[in-house]
């Protein structure tokens, strides 16, 4: 009778429970349903549009210098060669998002798996671990991150490692926070009297139970990657032209800021637009992972 | 009964030191666990009672080998634990098991049932393959009465009391000989604590498990254990056989712990001891007997010297100096 009553109890909660309620609060998440749907239009066009233009981002026609945008075929008008805008702001995106995406993706790895070992063995290595994360946090990253620039080759690939290797410090913190308090959990006894290895309790018992703060961390990171990009470009010691990025072409414009102010404005806008998406994104994940904010 | 008990800890003493600064040396200890000599018979279950911070689960985990104890030694089937091999200590580990307080917290909450039970199999019974575990895991969720087919689940979709019947077939999986339960019906409501106990009970007796019960509540300890250890601040006072402990208490601890303990019949409620204060600080324990500081009957000479746990008759010790007292036994039930 009393089993009878367990069983209803426990088949009442559907299993996809605790996955549609997170799903219902982002939906519910009007800022980041705006950053998604930009995001996948600024993704769009930059995969799609150059093939829909035109003209091709290094195509020279020197009889259209500084055409204003929205005049002709030129959507967002051409820069001082008379080279198409958007056939360059599209190629710039291109590189810009994929910098910014595989700089994340490099430096979550980095900062989870410091973080991880840094939380689960804490201790001395747990100590070094995390005085070193420190460490990286007590340089200034823009000139932490124009220093390497300046050794080393500036290629798209080359920007990518540095900023990973600049930006992994807040996810090894966010993680071996996390660790920390997890690994004092009875699940965690319990897989070590189960005779679990080192490895599998960190890879299978506790980062499953850290990807949602990884998550948030990783989208956040995509912004800032972007950003730095720009910034290490517009200094000149990014992507390399004739090659666009959105950084560079900030750069190419400050000179013409009076006579051509679309030159400036068209990446600026795209820039501000990917950063904040991804940071409104990042956001609404933070929420809708976070069950105590559908409490009234 | 001439058997070697499953379990025995000799002086067992688990310290914790707090430093302080940086340059430390030695600071203060807390003495957690502080000399404990105890055997669990083959097939019989101990309750370990005690307030909170007597040390029982301090204990617990000392003999699981979850903490390498600061002196003394525990022996598992007659193998000193401290001076097994790698591959001696692997087997002892599977050989026991344990039942966690906290049915929330003992799950991982991304694995599934089936996950969760396969993983002792996966580390003990390498052998095995993945639908063989998968098996097994449905049939013991099925021995310890939850439907087999809700092997897939996930942890979030159980109450307490099935909980805690998942974690009963995580320890059980691996077919171990002794089970530590630290505290495992005290997060159940009433009802559900009743069923749990009475698994357990039916488990022990159809598997033949040796077992650790620790627990604050009297009635779960007279209802499971064949045995008592009453533990106060660190230390064994009083060791006894469940019905002996219950109608002939000798230490004075014991004695007002059955008063405390509630009564379902008003007609013989009798007095009930109301100890003085708190248990004293494990960092400062006071001299001589630990428990005259709160003891109704203490003389002067308690605080002289530590009561050692004497054999009073078969089957029951106790750690007090006066023999001349006459406590009262618990309220018939």
């Amino acid at each position: 009778m009393t089993a009878a009553v367990e069983q209803r109890a426990a088949s009442s909660t559907g299993s996809d429970w605790l996955k549609s309620r997170t799903v219902k609060r982002f939906i519910r998440h009007r800022l980041a349903i705006t950053g998604v749907i930009m995001i996948s239009l600024i993704t769009f066009m930059c995969v799609v549009g150059p093939w829909l233009l035109p003209y091709n981002m290094l195509e020279i026609h020197i009889r259209d210098r500084f055409t204003p945008p929205l005049t002709g075929d030129y959507l967002f008008g051409t820069d001082e060669m008379g080279r198409d805008l958007a056939a360059r702001l599209f190629m710039a995106g291109r590189i810009s998002l994929m910098v910014g995406v595989a700089a994340m993706l490099l430096s979550t790895l980095i900062g989870t798996v410091i973080g991880l070992v840094a939380g689960y063995f804490g201790k001395v290595t747990g100590t070094l671990l995390m005085r070193l994360t420190d460490s990286f946090l007590c340089f200034p990253q823009v000139f932490l991150l124009l220093t390497l620039a300046a050794f080393l080759q500036p290629n798209a690939f080359m920007i990518t490692l540095i900023i990973a290797a600049t930006s992994w410090m807040e996810v090894a913190r966010i993680v071996s926070a996390e660790i920390r308090s997890l690994r004092e959990r009875d699940f965690v006894t319990a897989a070590k009297i189960s005779g679990a290895s080192h490895t599998w309790i960190m890879f299978r018992e506790l980062l499953p139970n850290t990807v949602g703060p990884i998550i948030v961390a990783a989208t956040l990171t995509v912004a800032k990657a972007i950003l730095l990009e720009a910034y290490v470009s517009f200094l000149g010691y990014g992507i390399q032209p004739p090659l666009p990025s959105w950084g560079n072409m900030l750069n190419n414009a400050q000179q013409f800021l009076d006579t051509a102010p679309w030159l400036a404005i068209v990446p600026g806008v795209a820039i501000t637009a990917a950063v904040t998406s991804f940071n409104f994104i990042g956001d609404g994940l933070r929420d809708a992972l976070d069950a105590r904010s559908d409490m009234p | 009964m001439n058997e070697l008990p499953l379990i025995q800890t000799a002086d067992l003493k688990q310290h914790f030191p707090l430093h302080k600064g940086l340059f430390g040396g030695q600071g203060p200890v807390i003495r957690a666990v502080d000399g404990v000599s105890i055997d669990i018979p083959r097939r019989s279950v101990l309750g370990l009672v005690g307030e909170s911070g007597s040390g029982k689960s301090t204990l617990g985990r000392a003999i699981m080998g979850l903490s390498r104890p600061t002196a003394g030694t525990m022996t598992f089937d007659g193998i000193d634990m401290a001076r097994a091999s790698s591959s001696e200590l692997k087997s002892l580990r599977r050989r026991m098991q344990m039942v966690f307080q906290d049915p929330f917290s003992s799950l991982n909450p991304r694995m599934s049932i089936a996950e969760t039970l396969s993983v002792p199999l996966r580390f003990h019974n390498p052998g095995l393959s993945r639908s063989r575990r998968k098996d097994r895991a449905a049939e013991m969720l099925e021995r310890v009465g939850l439907p087999g087919q809700y092997i897939s689940r996930f942890p979030h979709e159980f109450s307490g009391g099935q909980r805690q019947r998942i974690g009963i077939a995580r320890a059980l999986i691996v077919q171990p000989d002794f089970i530590m339960a630290d505290e495992v019906v005290s997060a159940l409501d009433v009802s559900v604590q009743a069923q749990v106990l009475n698994l357990f009970g039916r488990l022990q007796r159809d598997l033949e498990l040796t077992m650790l019960f620790i627990t604050h509540d009297l009635a779960v300890v007279g209802h499971i254990s064949d045995f008592v250890a009453v533990m106060y601040l660190g230390r064994v006072v009083e060791f006894a056989s469940t019905r002996e402990l219950f109608s002939n208490p000798r230490h004075p601890y014991t004695e007002a712990l059955l008063s405390a303990a509630p009564s379902p019949k008003s007609a013989n409620r009798r007095k009930r001891i109301v100890l003085k204060g708190d248990i004293p600080s494990p960092l400062n324990p006071p001299s001589g007997c630990q428990f005259r500081t709160r003891c109704p009957y203490a003389v002067e000479d308690c605080s002289h010297e530590v009561p050692k746990l004497r054999e009073l008759s078969p089957e029951h010790k106790a750690a007090c100096i006066r023999d001349d007292l006459s406590l009262a036994p618990a309220t018939q039930q």
